[in-house]
């Protein structure tokens, strides 16, 4: 059975709340419209379309847009062996979404994840503590206006941080240039 | 075998002095200070702070094949009250580094330090928010080892140096 049939039967279930699948490179993506049903629609993909393992989580920050963060749910199963993609968008001034540990467990460390390094906060899950950085840090670094050399930080007894040294940088390479003096990593700021 | 040791420090025993070392048997004449050096440089037992893939370098210099063992250094105690050396091996987090300083700070004195690779000398590739950049900022470094990771000999070059550094400092000064 492909991904594309079982996307089809996914969009058949849920209708209108669900794009029509794109197809990249045999990648079948189908985007939900209202974040809030995507513990459904992943139960349903679950129980009855046997995709019984949440191969990864993660998030995606739309600086500048709105809504701001996009969650991206790829799917798996382990006896059909097809894979699928799901998007949702989560505006700035929610931030939250429904967990997905109810559907599988394997959800726990990567909405963790999710919520450490975007701050994204997701409703439902058991234990929603930071996973990478320490319980107190008051960023979430993987945000687009968080800079690349970090913030200064102390918290006594637990950890400090201070701002990387980047000499000038960050350092970019650009694709396409058309010698290796174009191509290689060279200061870029974003304005230059 | 223990005297011959010992003349390689001082100067070597002579009959000018009017000691005969077939009468009086092995007298040597030395400094505390060189003795005690002697003792401690030869056993440095160290703290294996093996952090990332500079672990596995280490790792390779105890193992038979470079076998550090030759410079007496092969008791790895993975307690720090029983070490001399701490070898920081690895990427230093911000969420590990007062870790580290607390172990450095459980190590009884005299105690030195090897910073082993790019990464715990400097924060190496990891430019980052979440990386130390050198654990110089919490320990006091006695020496540094350029790689990435280090091959085993640049350890060994680096603990060699170490025990260089450690017969020249005063003992008794105080």
């Amino acid at each position: 059975m492909a991904s594309a049939e079982l996307a089809n039967q996914l969009k058949a279930k849920f209708g209108e709340l669900l794009s029509v699948p794109s197809e990249f490179r045999g990648e079948v993506t189908l985007k939900l419209a209202d974040a809030e049903r995507i513990a459904e629609v992943c139960e349903f993909a679950k129980k009855s379309l046997s995709f019984d393992m949440l191969l990864d989580l993660t998030s995606i920050d739309n600086y500048g847009e709105d809504p701001r963060w996009t969650l991206v749910y790829e799917l798996y199963g382990t006896g059909h062996g097809c894979h699928l993609r799901l998007k949702t968008e989560v505006s700035e001034e929610k931030s939250e979404s429904p967990t997905v540990t109810g559907v599988w467990r394997g959800a726990d460390w990567h909405e963790r994840e999710i919520y450490d390094m975007m701050g994204v906060r997701f409703r439902g899950h058991p234990d929603l503590r930071r996973i990478l950085m320490w319980d107190g840090y008051p960023y979430f670094p993987l945000r687009k206006d968080f800079p690349l050399a970090g913030k200064p930080n102390d918290l006594p007894d637990v950890a400090f941080t201070k701002p990387a040294p980047l000499e000038g940088g960050p350092f970019v390479t650009v694709a396409g240039g058309k010698d290796s003096i174009a191509r290689e990593p060279r200061v870029r700021t974003p304005e230059s | 075998m223990f005297a011959d040791n010992f003349r390689v420090l001082t100067m070597p025993t002579s009959t000018e002095l009017g000691y005969n070392s077939k009468i009086e048997g092995d007298v040597v004449v030395t400094r505390v200070d060189a003795a005690i050096n002697w003792c401690r440089k030869q056993s440095l037992w160290p703290m294996p702070m093996g952090l990332a893939c500079c672990a596995i370098e280490l790792m390779a210099a105890g193992a038979s094949k470079f076998d550090i063992s030759r410079f007496g250094s092969e008791v790895m105690r993975f307690s720090p009250r029983q070490s001399d050396v701490m070898i920081v091996a690895g990427t230093v987090t911000y969420k590990m580094a007062l870790a580290v300083r607390r172990i450095y700070d459980q190590m009884p004195e005299p105690k030195w330090v090897i910073a082993m690779g790019a990464c715990a000398s400097t924060g190496g590739m990891y430019r980052s928010y979440a990386v130390l950049q050198g654990v110089d900022q919490i320990v006091p470094v006695d020496v540094y080892v350029a790689g990435c990771p280090p091959r085993p000999e640049a350890l060994l070059d680096a603990l060699i140096k170490l025990q260089n550094k450690i017969q020249k400092e005063p003992v008794l000064a105080a």
